[in-house]
């Protein structure tokens, strides 16, 4: 493939396949380059060891016309790395490696798509400013030669900058900007709730600023890197690691770039196979590595290193939630991982009830994240939300009917880590179904949804006793006006001692719930025997 | 003349002060207050055979004041009470129950809860007042709508107004029935009548009235305008205990005309704690019945064709314990057989003077009625 032909189905690709991408309207395209440009920023930080702080700054240059700003305190880029960082689409090591570990980046085709959009719709250059410690801050102005898929320099300068580190990216691009759901502040508050170790500020168009501060002081642990297991290893992929690797036998090749493979199961997996050990992996046929991939995935093999993922964690999301909804009450889980095709993944939800935010007659609110990464569109078609409307929220203190998003005054989240998320499309916005994924989801929303359960019918009762203790006290004036006509007795005797009777009642739990059998039950059979040609009561 | 025991005013108003001090020294005793109701169910009724009336058993339900689902009934069940006295100690006029429903009405203080949502929820605790101090609604100086008419050689005294009224006086409309017929309100002063004929219709009492049959054959002659109402039933239960003279009824040939006889004479299910007082089980079915038809040689436009709904109840009715007696369920048989009802109306079809002047006589004088 020559260097052109690359270069051109690179923009082609992102032409024909904007609305895969992203960037389909003028709303969404100004949601993914923020969304690009933080994650970048976040996973900037984080690598360094940075607490991230994010700045985000829509400004408005007309009325579709928008100027995107996005700033963090990572360590900054060198004047080798910044160019392609921003203007070459699938730049970086990420596409070269086998195997993987948690991480955002899967999610979007990066930063460069956001630049390349910007670049299509108005011509400009994308502005960045770049500082590593101790250097001094570069300005470039960058566009992406979209022949050659290069970046190109139109400006180089330094500054003084006050920052001791960091990034800023300036987009100038056609958009429109919105407040409703999936919107950029939308897409902010929901990354804070599930970053709780960044403080990220939002800037809106018309200068309102919005922070989110960090409620975590130390930065998550850093996922480690997997190899690929046997058992989710797909041909493609299998063909070019045979080509790729340095081992020299197929034996070697399976122990040293696969996850829990020992040489018994390499053993194992070449017997079902019926390959020779001592094939170089190089010169095998794609029916053989057909033949040896049907193997992987059949063979035994030990469940996948789950090292490589890293949860919120129960705690901090709870905490997270609960600040950001001023929520009365809350819970969160965290399961264990688990795995789905060889791929180790694991499932967080977290579940919110009663806030001002949160109308009592409305279906939830439900918040999903792929590897901390908000999923803002395509609810429906979500494996995360299947499994949301797969419980009996009846019987956990909310309204639901059928198999539909239940209704009451409450949040849910759900968030999925994992190597790999298996996303129904391209455009990266809803989980596909996985037994195993549906399943683990499930337990962890059912058993918030015990601890839900305890909470609102405990509040229940509370609300019940204390509209018991109403109606009892108000009839009681009523009582105690007609006992006073008939005895003779002190109206305002009888009612102080029917409150106090009340009180009573209710401390010690005396009053009748059904009761015993009242004259009036049975009233209606006998109306249908008697009301007969106009008999008279 | 001596009268049915019926309770006074004083009485009454005993009554009800003893439930509530009841109620009272419960609460002093710091414990759920009840009132005990004899249940007004279907499964607590059943025919009294001995005494030959439908009556409530004694079966009782417990209204408790600290019972959810009671509590409002129960402060409902005190200010009915509560109302019946102070209209008693006012001496007020006897109201009808919509009016009572009015003088109860209201919202409660510091709330938007009515005391009573409507007419039907205060006219069942009416009737749960009356079975717990065993008095009549007219006892508790309450009315339901009268509608009987009355002619006849008696003469009453209406306490109240002091006024003197002479059924034989009465012209063409007669004499309606007041809504009250207590003997504290309604006294008999003067009966020389042989017997009571109460007709089903108004129409067929109209025209014997016009014809002066009381006259003619010394009787009261009074009707309930099909159904009775309460105060018809009770005067014709005094008649029965206090006259001491025959009662007759003349109903329509179907299965509903020997429904209202069978009121008039054994009471109803729906107001089975009234029958004591107000039943006359001495009361007899003089007519129409099967067998007349072809004995009086009724012409055949007199008959209408029965409908479906008709042999059902006549199925209904054949099951009650009060029309198991043989003559009964013959009766009911022969009428299902025959397949037509006869209005007592359609006798003019065999001639205008024919019920009086025929029909009626000559069944009285050969004692051909059922009992």
């Amino acid at each position: 493939m020559s260097e052109e032909l690359r270069a051109i189905s690179v923009a082609e690709f992102f032409e024909k396949n904007r609305h895969l991408l992203g960037f389909d309207n003028p709303i969404r395209a100004l949601l993914t380059s923020v969304k690009e440009a933080v994650d970048n920023s976040l996973d900037a930080c984080e690598s360094a060891k940075v607490l991230p702080e994010v700045l985000v700054q829509i400004k408005k240059i007309s009325e579709t016309r928008f100027r995107v700003i996005v700033e963090d305190n990572g360590p900054g880029l060198g004047r080798k790395d910044a160019p392609g960082a921003f203007a070459q689409l699938l730049y970086g090591s990420k596409f070269q490696i086998f195997g993987g570990k948690q991480s955002r980046g899967q999610q979007g085709i990066g930063i460069s798509a956001a630049v390349l959009y910007s670049q299509l719709t108005t011509g400009l250059p994308a502005r960045v400013i770049t500082k590593q410690k101790g250097k001094p801050a570069l300005v470039l102005e960058l566009k992406i030669d979209v022949k050659t898929n290069t970046p190109t320099i139109v400006s180089e300068s330094t500054i003084d900058w006050k920052k001791e580190h960091g990034t800023r990216v300036e987009l100038e691009m056609e958009a429109k900007y919105v407040e409703r759901k999936a919107s950029v502040v939308e897409y902010i508050r929901e990354t804070a709730i599930v970053n709780p170790h960044a403080t990220i500020t939002f800037i809106d168009p018309e200068g309102q600023k919005t922070q989110f501060k960090a409620i975590a002081e130390k930065l998550p642990k850093e996922p480690e890197f997997i190899k690929p297991h046997p058992h989710g290893i797909e041909l493609g992929l299998l063909l070019r690691m045979l080509k790729e690797t340095s081992a020299r036998t197929i034996n070697s090749f399976l122990i040293t770039e696969f996850d829990k493979v020992g040489s018994g199961t390499s053993e194992e997996i070449l017997k079902i196979a019926g390959l020779d050990p001592k094939i170089g992996p190089k010169f095998l046929t794609t029916e053989q590595a057909d033949k040896l991939m049907k193997a992987m995935h059949g063979a035994k093999v030990m469940s996948p290193t789950t090292s490589c993922l890293v949860p919120i964690g129960d705690a901090l999301l709870q905490k997270s939630l609960t600040e950001e909804f001023d929520l009365e009450f809350s819970h969160a889980v965290t399961r264990t991982p688990s795995v789905y095709r060889g791929m180790p993944f694991l499932i967080e939800v977290a579940i919110g009830y009663g806030s001002k935010e949160l109308p009592q007659d409305q279906t939830v609110k439900i918040f999903r994240f792929a590897n901390r990464v908000p999923l803002l569109y395509q609810q429906g078609a979500c494996a995360l939300t299947e499994a949301i409307t797969a419980v009996d929220w009846k019987s956990y203190g909310l309204q639901q009917s059928g198999d539909n998003i239940p209704v009451g005054p409450a949040i849910i989240i759900v968030h999925m880590a994992s190597v790999w998320a298996p996303f129904t499309s391209e455009s990266k916005e809803a989980i596909a179904h996985y037994d195993e994924i549906t399943k683990e989801a499930k337990l962890a929303l059912q058993e918030c949804g015990r601890a839900l359960q305890l909470y609102v019918g405990k509040k229940q009762r509370k609300q019940l006793a204390e509209k018991k203790a109403d109606m009892f006290k108000l009839y009681s004036i009523e009582l105690a006006e007609a006992i006073a006509a008939l005895t003779g007795a002190k109206q305002d005797e009888v009612e102080k001692k029917l409150v106090k009777l009340t009180d009573e009642m209710l401390k010690l739990g005396a009053i009748e719930e059904a009761g015993e059998k009242e004259a009036e039950e049975e009233k209606k059979p006998k109306r249908k025997l008697g009301a007969f040609k106009g008999e008279e009561d | 003349m001596g009268a049915i025991k019926g309770k006074t005013k004083k009485e009454v108003l005993e009554a009800l002060e003893q439930e509530a001090k009841q109620v009272l020294a419960t609460i002093n005793e710091m414990k759920n207050p009840k009132v005990k109701i004899p249940l007004r169910t279907l499964t607590n009724v059943y025919f009294d055979a001995k005494e030959k009336m439908i009556k409530l058993g004694d079966k009782t339900g417990a209204r408790a004041f600290y019972n959810v689902n009671q509590a409002k009934k129960f402060m409902q069940t005190m200010l009915v009470a509560a109302q019946i006295k102070s209209l008693i100690l006012q001496n007020s006029p006897t109201l009808d129950t919509r009016q009572l429903f009015y003088l109860l009405r209201g919202t409660m203080p510091h709330s938007d809860e009515d005391k009573f949502d409507d007419q039907d929820e205060s006219d069942a605790i009416i009737e749960d007042v009356e079975v717990i101090i065993d008095a009549l609604r007219e006892e508790l100086g309450l009315i339901a709508v009268p509608k009987g008419v009355i002619a006849g050689p008696l003469i009453v005294e209406d306490t109240v107004s002091g006024d003197i009224i002479d059924y034989t006086k009465m012209g063409a409309a007669g004499g309606a029935v007041p809504a009250s017929v207590e003997p504290e309100n309604f006294k008999f002063k003067k009966c020389t009548a042989d017997y009571i004929l109460v007709v089903e219709k108004y129409a067929v009492w109209n025209l014997l009235n016009q014809q002066r049959y009381w006259e003619k054959n010394n009787c009261i002659l009074m009707t309930g305008k099909g159904q009775p109402a309460r105060a018809e039933r009770r005067l014709v239960a005094r008649f029965e205990k206090e006259l001491k003279i025959p009662i007759y009824v003349f109903c329509d040939m179907d299965v509903y005309g020997y429904y209202i006889y069978s009121v008039y004479k054994q009471g109803s299910i729906n107001l089975a704690f009234f029958s004591e007082k107000a039943a006359a089980p001495s009361a007899r079915y003089i007519g129409f019945n099967v067998d007349d038809y072809e004995r009086f040689k009724l012409p055949k436009t007199a008959r209408i064709k029965m409908a479906e709904d008709d042999m059902k109840r006549i199925k209904e009715v054949k099951a009650y314990d009060w029309f198991k007696s043989k003559e009964w369920q013959a009766e009911l048989d022969k009428l299902a057989k025959f397949g037509y009802t006869i209005e007592s109306d359609s006798l003019v079809a065999k001639s205008i003077d024919f019920t009086a002047k025929t029909y009626l006589p000559e069944k009285i004088k050969k004692k051909e009625w059922l009992d």
